[in-house]
């Protein structure tokens, strides 16, 4: 495996792998290993078409962990502010020798253009595409559900969790409906109809209209974020019937099953999707899902990148097309 | 395919072993074995069982799992890691034992010794082997071995244990299969 783009890159066993993989760095790194030196003289690009906190940081500390050097390449400050294309910061990147690219991209696609184009020889990791797909974070997501309701191996067979809210606009959706349905679970999408894709149907998870109705049957709750900033078009009434219909509140919470968890991929509208309270509640593993989200960018950093020497001197990069 | 090494003196090397580190250490006190994944884990566990039946004591005994320090990781596929499991006291100011199957290019304990290294401040660091089958390309020795058994490089040696493969054996193939 050379790219991570989409969670259809892994099968169900290279997934389990990784999970395992990140399952050990988790258990090393709580322990006495703080640092290892398993890609020393690697180059990690961050290259962040978007905003983001969470993911940026972490694939930092990660690459970190792991002692590769790390560059941050933000669209603000840089010459793609001058309208520099996606080629030219390709290649500028495999001038600078870059091994692995994690790229975050408005654009659905962006990194399956980075990766397929052949601009650049070294991996690309999709750290999220438009509405498209967000692998790692379905990983570390998969993670903490095994953590929590599995025996912290294996799959996820027999479990059913809700992803509720903003589905259509949202990449982590759709890649935890991959990941989480390889992985045997049962995955229910709860939304308004005007914020569920058109052809969700062919997904394969069960989809409902109405939060209560199923609150009390599933393992684990996802909220999805409400991404105004993708909205062009009125979706729902107002704010206040959205979150008394798909909000979770501790009422909700406290009808769930006794060990159900909530998770909440960031960043949060507090009040909107999630009230502050149940955002804090003793249920709640959304901090928890950042710690796991490093382990599990270590482990697809030492998959992609141990084993894949290549000639040091002077590869030729094929270029246009 | 020969069998080099039948259960009965497979257990009988890994019992002058334990005599040895006892000798050498001048008793159990402070020593702790790490045994490395796969089948020196197991072989650690044999050890230490018989250093705590012949002193009546109970020494910590752990696994090191070193492939994140491989000097390979770069040719090879990527492996899947093993578990590593330090005992609750640490390794500091104890004499570390690493324990291992096969003792060959010595890059297997080169990256042990960077492991260790991460985890602490060992007062001694030694080596037993069950098998020491020469050809090393690092200036590393054991200090315990079972049997030396001059190889040629074209030969492999399988270590056999009853906890994975069912029973205890060392063998030697040639490349031919032989």
């Amino acid at each position: 495996m050379k790219h991570l783009l989409s969670i259809n890159d892994l099968s169900k066993a290279e997934a389990i792998n990784v999970l395992d993989t990140a399952a050990e760095l988790s258990r090393l790194s709580e322990g006495t290993v703080k640092k290892f030196p398993t890609l020393r003289g690697r180059t990690v690009v961050n290259l962040f078409f978007e905003d983001s906190t969470r993911t940026r940081i972490s694939f930092e500390a990660a690459a970190k962990r792991l002692s590769a050097d790390v560059i941050n390449f933000s669209a603000k400050g840089s010459s793609l502010s001058k309208g520099e294309s996606l080629k030219d910061t390709a290649l500028t990147l495999q001038a600078m020798g870059a091994d692995a690219v994690v790229i975050r991209h408005g654009a659905s696609g962006a990194p399956h253009q980075l990766a397929r184009q052949q601009w650049m020889t070294g991996s690309v990791i999709n750290a999220g595409d438009g509405t498209h797909e967000h692998p790692t974070q379905a990983l570390l997501d998969a993670f903490t559900l095994r953590r929590h309701l599995g025996q912290d191996a294996g799959d996820l067979q027999g479990l059913r969790v809700a992803i509720v809210g903003d589905v259509l606009h949202s990449r982590v959706a759709r890649s935890n409906v991959l990941l989480l349905q390889k992985l045997g679970a049962k995955v229910v999408l709860i939304a308004p109809p005007t914020l569920l894709p058109v052809g969700v149907a062919s997904w394969g998870a069960e989809v409902s209209y109405s939060l209560d109705a199923e609150i009390e049957s599933v393992d684990a709750i996802m909220m999805l974020r409400v991404q105004r900033e993708r909205m062009d078009d009125l979706y729902f009434p107002t704010e206040r019937e959205y979150s008394r219909n798909f909000g979770l509140n501790l009422e909700r919470i406290n009808s769930m099953k006794s060990d159900a968890i909530v998770m909440h991929p960031g960043p949060m509208n507090r009040g909107l999707e999630i009230s502050a309270d149940s955002a804090d509640s003793t249920r709640s593993v959304i901090v928890e899902q950042v710690a796991n989200g490093v382990s599990i960018r270590m482990a697809v950093l030492y998959l992609l990148l141990s084993g894949t020497a290549r000639s040091e001197s002077n590869s030729t990069i094929e270029v246009g097309v | 395919m020969s069998v080099v090494l039948n259960a009965g003196e497979i257990n009988r090397a890994l019992r002058r072993i334990s005599h040895e580190i006892l000798e050498k250490n001048h008793g159990s006190a402070d020593v702790l074995l790490l045994g490395i994944p796969t089948r020196g884990a197991f072989l650690s566990k044999r050890i230490a069982g018989d250093i705590n039946e012949i002193e009546k004591t109970s020494i910590p005994v752990g696994t090191l799992d070193i492939t994140m320090y491989r000097d390979d990781l770069r040719m090879r596929p990527p492996r899947t890691l093993l578990p590593t499991e330090i005992p609750s006291g640490g390794i500091d100011g104890k004499h570390v034992v690493l324990v291992d199957d096969v003792f060959y290019s010595g890059r297997t304990i080169r990256a042990a010794l960077d492991a260790l290294n991460e985890i602490g401040r060992p007062k001694s660091v030694q080596l037993a082997v069950l098998i020491d089958r020469g050809h090393r390309e690092l200036p590393i020795r054991a200090d315990f071995v079972g049997k030396n058994i001059p190889t040629s490089k074209d030969e492999s040696v399988k270590v056999h244990l009853a906890e994975i493969d069912g029973s205890d054996a060392v063998t030697i193939e040639g490349r031919d299969g032989k």
